[in-house]
């Protein structure tokens, strides 16, 4: 802890924002405490003297609010047109994302950072808030001024609607503020703001006109300004330490916090995340939001699942990890989670239980609580605004519809335990009659349900009090202590239908997670034995075509990174009218967009990402038949999770590619430096000779005598041949390797291919003798004629070239299925151990480089023409010393 | 061998060949006419009216196959190709233009002046066959259907004698497979080159004093047979 050394991950994260940032367009927010600072006024202002400097900058929208002296200052600006949109009958008037893009200023002026864009206007907006629109321009490298207000800040929101009352709905998230280049705070004292305010310079928002006494009260107005300059205060200490870290000598690194927070699907976990996040920034350390998925939690409503998400992507828009944990107890996942994450303080919202019911079921918090070990638990106290939530929240469940069926069900056992009981009645104590009632109640509990289980209950106990306790036939109880009976009989009939439908709501959950995994793990598995990126997409069509019943399509990019259409036919499931610019955004933002999403929420189709922005690998579009089936936040984070399993699939095909295709390179690499030492050693040997003959006959002709003279023509001759096969073996080879020779099939007779080969070698095999036991009813071959000659001819010219004069070689064919297996022995010094299995490849000989002529061409020609004919050949040692080579050829047409 | 003066027209752009070649055919008493483009070929062809066709495939200004098809137009003189073009279906097509016989670069002196030998005596008969041929010892009748050799009567079946005479018909020069299979079995057997095949093994056998290393009944692998009568291999 001593050792003054910065963190190397949060070091790389700096380069890597730095680098981004490089990049994008700078964004400078005019920061204020409240409306009516001035902040338009301000940054109208400093526009206009940037204009005078004469930098290309450029109104894209401002909210005037009819004030004369901002109209004013606008003038002599260049102001981009904007958009009408037509929302709910009104005419609104809208900054124009398109436009900017398209007029691509030095500096765009875009007041109002947190406004919302009219979601269901007519056009529709891309985004669903300016913010967006400015990370959109800022991303395409368009430097931003706007403005914002101290309440807008999502973090603070929670802060500003307890000091002043009003809650904003408007908000941004806290990274926009944190990560803009420049803040400019725009001061104006209290009492100065009122004075405007009361001459009417102050433009009020419509949805605070009615709280506006409550809102610009002085003692309000004061406190939003301290939380304005506190937050400019932390962004400068913050750029402060962010020096210190990319400047390696500042001092020792302190071990850093980590905070979790800990939140349930009550109305107060929003407050958690928030206070969260202050907690977090005050520390300036890492902080994560833990949701604990238990069985009890899964049977909340959708509504609440929806608000489970919306606040995973809350915490995350804030900056914060999120995780999700499964367990059957929320405390014990929590420590188990804070424990392995060396969690330094756990957030958590107070315990709500109170009295019997927290003794009896402690909350989360108590156990944490208690169990907490080497951290600090903070817990979050309620507000009014969220205890009044908590009260108008448990409240409207949706009634299940009864199961009058069910109920019907649970009377009948009560008929039939009375049936019984008759019949025990004359023979059994009453105390033994109570099991009959008892043992009908329990199957009530396990067949029919909660409801049913204490509706057989009670008319159980009914029957048995009306059917069989003194004085029978009436409900009056002579013995009370057939109270004692009843309450029992009772109590564990309750407990025994609690525990069932327990246990089949912890059924149904798990059978739900089995399925999702199990759908999950079907994909994967077949993505894993699929090859080739689009064979991918279209097991992941199929499998998310029929996991959400939907039509569906993965979108990959060409290589100018154009999301485009797939070639292949579509399949049954596949959607093919996907809108190919909202897909070209989602790749490019690594952001989904379309139905329910925050961009485009008015599309048909939702258009999920497969990766990130850095990667953009794909887009994957899905219409779904029933909305239903991707509203659902399991549903939709399913589909996420295809989403992310389909990329990292395509990512790993991506770079198996990759490697294979370094490696190719590199072999082409040496291949092609064997080749060239090889060629040149071949060809300048015989060239020397040439060179030399000719020059010898030129110049000397006449000293020479005739059989000189002969001798040296001839070995001209032969080394002109010897270049020559080298040239055509060189060119056959790169013929086969580029795929251009086609086999000419036809029918032959194997002597007649080895008498061919033996006439074109007979001169370089002249020395050896050739044994041919070749049968006289040996099927026909269906071969390449002249490329089987070839195998023969190099085959023997091995021969010629590394065995001994007179040494016999032996060709020998035997009919068998299919095929026809031919042996050339030889007796010459065998094949080098070492190398045998790289005898066929380019570039290897026998013997080192020198005596012999040739590019260890032979071999690997000859096995390309047996395999190009479904064989393959093989070299050993022939038994009693020598080398044998084996190869087979077909005798049947191909099919 | 006396030779009446023939008059070799060579179609070749490479002017070291060109030498080459004229040295080669001088030597061997021939004329010898050059020819560098396939336009002058053209004009040298009908002008001087020579005895064979030595032609290059790849002339700068076309193709020497355009060059064989506008001389076969009206002139039956014998073509021999001499060229680098060394796959068979480049072959093939100079032998369906109307080539006699295809030589490959790199040559052999002696290979090449064999082929001009042969081709000049195919127009010397006409298209009159040499009625008697002689394998060794072996001598075949093809006007008679008779055979004898050494001491035992041979048997040729119809068919054998009627390849025999398909092939000495063009004695020295590549038949290729599809026209024995056309002349000797008709259209429409045009395929079976599985009987041609057997049908010549079993010529060897009786004709070839090594069947296994033919002398007489030469395999050009891919292509087609020629027939080696009456001069030394």
């Amino acid at each position: 802890m001593s050792e003054a050394r910065p963190d190397p991950d949060q070091l790389l994260a700096t380069v890597k924002a730095e680098e981004a940032r490089a990049r994008r367009g700078k964004l400078r927010i005019f920061f204020g405490a409240s409306a009516g600072v001035g902040k338009t006024y301000s940054m109208l202002e400093a526009a206009r003297n940037m204009r005078a400097s004469g930098l290309d900058i450029v109104v894209g929208y401002v909210e005037p609010h009819g004030r004369v002296e901002t109209e004013r200052l606008l003038e002599g600006l260049e102001q981009l047109p904007t958009v009408a949109v037509n929302y709910r009958g009104t005419l609104r008037r809208e900054f124009n994302l398109d436009a900017g893009l398209q007029r691509h200023p030095a500096i765009l002026i875009v007041d109002e950072l947190a406004h919302s864009n009219f979601i269901e206007g007519d056009p529709p907006p891309r985004h669903a808030k300016r913010w967006q629109d400015i990370e959109e321009l800022l991303g395409q490298g368009i430097n931003v001024w706007t403005t914002v207000n101290v309440q807008h800040l999502e973090s603070l929101n929670d802060l500003v609607a307890q000091i002043t009352g009003v809650r904003q709905r408007e908000t941004i998230p806290d990274r926009i503020f944190d990560e803009a280049d420049e803040i400019e705070l725009i001061d104006l004292p209290p009492d100065d703001l009122l004075t405007r305010l009361k001459a009417g310079k102050v433009y009020v928002p419509e949805q605070v006109a009615t709280a506006i006494e409550r809102f610009f009260r002085k003692s309000n107005l004061i406190a939003l300004r301290e939380l304005a300059l506190r937050r400019v205060a932390d962004r400068v200490d913050a750029a402060a330490r962010a020096s210190a870290l990319t400047d390696r000598t500042s001092r020792a690194w302190l071990a850093r916090d980590r905070v979790l927070v800990a939140i349930g699907p009550d109305a107060q976990a929003e407050q958690v995340v928030r206070a969260g996040k202050r907690i977090a920034d005050g520390l300036d350390a890492q902080w994560t939001v833990v949701y604990v998925e238990t069985p009890d939690l899964l049977r909340l409503s959708t509504a609440e699942r929806n608000r489970r998400i919306d606040l995973l992507r809350l915490a995350e828009s804030l900056g914060a990890e999120t995780v999700t944990l499964d367990g059957p107890s929320a405390a014990q996942a929590l420590l188990e989670y804070a424990r392995t994450r060396n969690a330094t303080r756990l957030v958590i919202g107070a315990p709500k239980r109170r009295g019997l019911r927290a003794w009896l079921r402690p909350s989360t918090t108590i156990a944490v609580v208690r169990k907490a070990r080497g951290f600090d638990v903070i817990t979050i106290g309620p507000t009014e605004e969220t205890r009044r939530a908590e009260g108008s929240a448990t409240a409207p469940e949706p009634a299940v519809p009864l199961q009058l069926r069910r109920y019907a069900w649970a009377l009948a056992t009560t008929l039939v335990c009375t049936a019984v009981a008759f019949a025990m009645y004359p023979y059994f104590e009453p105390a033994n009659i109570v099991m009959a009632y008892v043992l009908g109640s329990t199957i009530a509990g396990i067949r029919f349900g909660r409801g049913p289980a204490i509706v057989a209950a009670v008319a159980n106990v009914c029957a048995f009090d009306f059917c069989f306790v003194p004085p029978r036939f009436t409900f009056s109880v002579a013995d009370f202590q057939y109270l004692v009976t009843f309450i029992v009989m009772l109590v564990v009939t309750l407990v025994i239908a609690n525990l069932m439908a327990s246990v089949r709501q912890q059924t149904r959950v798990a059978g739900a997670r089995q399925r999702r995994t199990a759908l999950l793990y079907a994909m994967s598995r077949e993505l894993a034995a699929t090859r080739g990126v689009s064979s991918m997409a279209r097991v992941a069509v199929r499998h998310v075509a029929e996991v959400f019943d939907c039509k569906a399509v993965v979108l990959l990019p060409d290589e100018n990174g154009r999301l485009r259409y797939p070639r292949e036919a579509p399949l049954d499931g596949s959607f093919t009218k996907a809108d190919l610019s909202i897909a070209q955004w989602v790749v490019d933002h690594g952001k989904r967009a379309g139905l329910d999403s925050d961009t485009l929420p008015a599309a048909p189709a939702l258009y999920v990402p497969l990766s990130d922005e850095s990667q953009r690998l794909g887009v994957l579009a899905v219409l779904p038949e029933n909305r239903r089936r991707v509203q659902l936040p399991e549903q939709r984070h399913l589909l996420e999770t295809f989403a992310g399993q389909l990329g990292l699939a395509m990512e790993r095909a991506r770079l198996a590619e990759q490697a294979e295709a370094a490696l190719v390179a590199a072999e082409t690499e040496s291949l092609r430096n064997t080749l060239l030492a090889s060629i040149s050693h071949d060809l300048r040997t015989p060239l020397a000779v040439i060179a030399g003959a000719s020059s010898t006959l030129a110049e000397h002709a006449h000293d020479l005598d005739e059989e000189a003279r002969t001798a040296l023509a001839r070995s001209i001759e032969t080394k002109a041949r010897d270049m020559s096969e080298l040239v055509s073996n060189v060119l056959d080879l790169m013929r086969f390797e580029a795929g251009q020779i086609v086999l000419r099939r036809d029918w032959e007779t194997l002597d007649d291919l080895v008498g061919s080969a033996l006439a074109r070698v007979a001169d370089r095999l002249a020395t050896h003798r050739v044994d041919l036991d070749l049968p006289a009813d040996l099927p026909p071959l269906h071969v390449d004629a002249n490329l089987v000659v070839q195998t023969f001819v190099n085959l023997l010219d091995n021969v010629g070239k590394y065995t001994p004069a007179a040494t016999p070689v032996r060709i020998a064919a035997r009919a068998e299925d299919d095929v026809v297996r031919v042996t050339v022995d030889d007796e010459g010094p065998g094949l080098p151990r070492a190398e045998r299995a790289r005898l066929f490849d380019k570039f290897q000989r026998g013997q080192d480089e020198g005596t012999v002529v040739g590019a260890g061409l032979g071999l690997a020609i000859c096995r390309a023409i047996v395999r190009a004919h479904g064989g393959d050949i093989v070299a050993s040692d022939r038994p009693g010393g020598g080398a044998r080579f084996q190869f087979t050829l077909p005798t049947r047409a191909p099919p | 061998m006396t030779q009446a003066m023939h008059q070799i027209l060579v179609i070749e752009d490479d002017v070291s060949i060109r030498g080459v070649l004229r040295v080669l055919l001088q030597a061997e008493h021939y004329r010898v006419i050059e020819a560098e483009t396939a336009a002058r070929a053209a004009v040298e062809a009908a002008s001087h009216k020579p005895d064979l066709l030595l032609v290059d495939l790849g002339l700068p200004d076309d193709d020497g196959l355009r060059v064989i098809r506008t001389v076969r137009a009206y002139s039956p003189v014998p073509i021999v190709v001499l060229s680098a073009r060394t796959m068979e279906a480049q072959k093939i097509a100079a032998l369906d233009a109307g080539a006699d016989d295809y030589v490959t670069k790199p040559f052999s002196a002696p290979e090449l002046l064999a082929r001009v030998r042969a081709a000049l005596r195919r127009t010397a008969r006409g298209t009159d066959l040499q009625p008697v041929l002689h394998f060794g010892t072996l001598t075949v009748d093809l006007a008679r259907r008779e055979a004898h050799g050494g001491n035992d009567e041979l048997h040729l079946t119809p068919l054998e004698y009627r390849v025999l005479e398909s092939l000495a018909r063009q004695a020295g020069m590549i038949v290729t497979a599809h026209q024995l299979l056309r002349e000797v079995w008709g259209p429409g057997r045009f395929d079976d080159t599985r009987a041609l095949r057997v049908c010549l093994r079993n010529l060897r056998q009786k004709l070839e004093p090594d069947p296994s290393r033919p002398r007489y009944i030469v395999t050009e692998a891919g292509l087609g047979y020629r027939l080696r009568v009456g001069e030394s291999p």
